[in-house]
């Protein structure tokens, strides 16, 4: 029987020639991603459970990054209980103060993600990884817990929904906006507990960076995961970045493979789009949304805080100044370091941005940039729920990188396409 | 008595149910001190042991992965959720933790906030006491159960070593 690639990943991890959506199944893990806030109590409860080992210790990855660096006294102590349980097990990829990074543009980064391999974190955007060809999903601190202890997990197969991207974008127009669209249609619970399978020419024309925003936010529409075929981009960007053999397992959906419901998009016609509070689902043509003044601007985050964003960013800043506060916050030091290299952080500077070491920062009302009662943010984040960015009578406006800094630019929401060449 | 507290809102997330302000700590104590806060201020005033949180509503759980959301509710005291769905993994968090939850569609018009209700998690039936009212449900599935009868996942897998 045919099968969707998430079938298959899944298949190939509970030793079974065809699983079916719906299905409970035992599935061996290939790696678990560990960060600051959902790891410490997992360490935990393991301890208190009489459980407490690590099944393999080369296959966690750990990075301090919600509250890093730590922003109090509370949140120092979680550092240390992850820091003193990743030296007593020996985890052999963790990436202390200095290395660490916003988790999921760290991993693909790093070269941990493999094609193929079947992926726990304890956080909703573990999703991202998917397209790198891999099964990723996020989870809470007992999934965690019971990943690390055995190395398996129960989960159900999940239905797998398609979603065809036909045309060309537009430009100006970004794999950001193409999400916010496709949230915007089937809402944040159009793909609760579904696999979210993207395909087509407008995917084939993105990089593997783009790629990563759409996947990102496949938990914004309720998804498990989300998830796209290896083509020549991917094994370019993972080939240069993963050690060992490269001879990592290519899944493709066949032809014949059930799909609980498609979407066509027409990525032509698309233009940017704003979300506006309190839901991702919430989506506006900027053309309905432009003027409306906001207090900050916020670039950054696991969605959108990679090289490719800040030099769209950076192009458009050049030689202008920003109206209301900016922050600019890279999502890991490499991209950080790369931004410097490349004069991108000369012109953010003289555009009066503030630049932050990596970190989710106020993309979860951390720090780094919270908002006050009434404040408005457009923001390159993915999440615009109530209180999210800080107080529970501030908004969130999500865009691309280029809309907000187009926002930041004129201090109201505004079309980024008169600030591109 | 279980006190019924009842909302009408779909995607009620975890941002909502715990803020990420209050994450530097996995105290259960201390989380429970700002439990549904961004909701309903009142919420951690008015709740007693046993109550129940009814949404009418659905995708209740949706946003981030933190377990610090069951947390919160379990530290208050509540002993289960009812609404019309649930976001995937606060669903899945929830069974790990042991904390019962109900799918029930259209709850609203059956129950009202401050009802009394009983709530027997394997034979599917909600009882409103204040309405004279039994709802049936379908109940978790038998390895759920399975697992909040053992306590949680881990007591589960401590069990099978």
């Amino acid at each position: 029987m045919s099968m969707t690639i998430t079938e298959k990943i899944f298949a190939v991890h509970c030793g079974k020639s065809q699983v079916k959506p719906g299905e409970l199944v035992n599935a061996r893990l290939d790696l678990i991603m560990c960060h600051d806030v959902t790891t410490p109590p997992a360490i935990s409860m393991l301890a208190e459970k009489g459980l407490e080992r690590v099944f393999d210790p080369e296959k966690v990855v750990v990075t301090p990054d919600h509250f890093q660096p730590p922003k109090d006294i509370k949140s120092a102590q979680l550092h240390k209980r992850l820091d003193a349980w990743c030296k007593k097990h020996k985890i052999k990829h963790y990436y202390p103060i200095g290395k660490a990074g916003v988790c999921h543009a760290l991993l693909p980064e790093q070269g941990h993600i493999r094609p193929g391999d079947m992926i726990i974190g304890g956080d909703s955007h573990t999703c991202t990884y998917g397209s790198l060809g891999a099964f990723s999903t996020g989870v809470g601190s007992t999934d965690l817990a019971a990943g690390l202890a055995t190395g398996e997990l129960w989960f159900r197969v999940p239905e797998s929904m398609k979603f065809v991207l036909n045309g060309k974008l537009p430009h100006g127009v970004y794999s950001k906006d193409v999400m916010l669209e496709i949230i915007r249609i089937i809402g944040t619970d159009g793909a609760r507990y579904k696999a979210m399978e993207f395909v087509g020419p407008a995917l084939k024309d993105m990089s593997a960076e783009a790629r990563m925003t759409m996947t990102n936010m496949a938990i914004e529409a309720g998804g498990k995961n989300g998830i796209m075929a290896v083509d020549e981009v991917t094994r370019a960007y993972v080939d240069k970045r993963i050690k060992g053999n490269k001879d990592y397992p290519v899944y493709t959906s066949d032809a014949d493979a059930t799909y609980e419901s498609t979407y066509e998009i027409d990525c032509a016609k698309l233009e940017p789009l704003v979300a506006f509070p309190h839901l991702p689902s919430n989506g506006k043509r900027i053309s309905e949304a432009a003027g409306l003044a906001m207090d900050q601007a916020y670039i950054g985050s696991c969605t959108n805080g990679r090289i490719e964003d800040y030099r769209i960013v950076a192009a458009m800043m050049k030689g202008r100044k920003v109206a209301i506060r900016t922050l600019i916050v890279p999502a890991t030091p490499t991209v950080w370091r790369q931004a410097m290299d490349e004069g991108l952080f000369d012109i953010f500077y003289d555009a009066g941005c503030v630049i932050s070491a990596p970190t989710c920062g106020a993309c979860l009302g951390g720090f780094m940039g919270v908002l006050a009662d009434g404040e408005k943010c457009i923001s390159s984040t993915n999440r615009n729920f109530v209180g999210r960015m800080g107080h529970p009578r501030s908004e969130v406006y999500l865009a691309s990188p280029a809309t907000a800094a187009a926002s930041a630019i004129e201090g109201k929401l505004a079309d980024p396409r008169k600030y591109l060449n | 008595m279980a006190k019924a507290h009842v909302y009408k809102r779909d995607h009620i997330n975890t941002d909502e149910i715990i803020p990420a302000r209050f994450l530097n700590t996995d105290d259960e104590q201390e989380l429970a001190k700002h439990c549904l806060e961004d909701l309903d201020a009142n919420f951690v005033k008015k709740v007693k042991p046993g109550d129940v949180i009814v949404v009418v509503g659905d995708d209740f759980g949706c946003g981030s992965s933190r377990e610090h959301a069951v947390w919160a509710l379990r530290g208050a005291k509540v002993s289960a959720v009812v609404a019309g769905s649930f976001a995937r993994i606060f669903y899945r968090n929830a069974i790990n933790c042991g904390f019962p939850l109900v799918e029930l569609p259209n709850a609203g018009k059956d129950i009202n906030d401050g009802d009394d209700i009983t709530i027997d998690l394997t034979g599917g039936i909600l009882t409103n006491k204040t309405q004279g009212k039994t709802l049936s449900f379908t109940p978790m599935p038998d390895f759920a159960m399975e697992i909040i009868r053992e306590g949680g996942l881990l007591n589960h897998i401590a069990k099978k070593k």
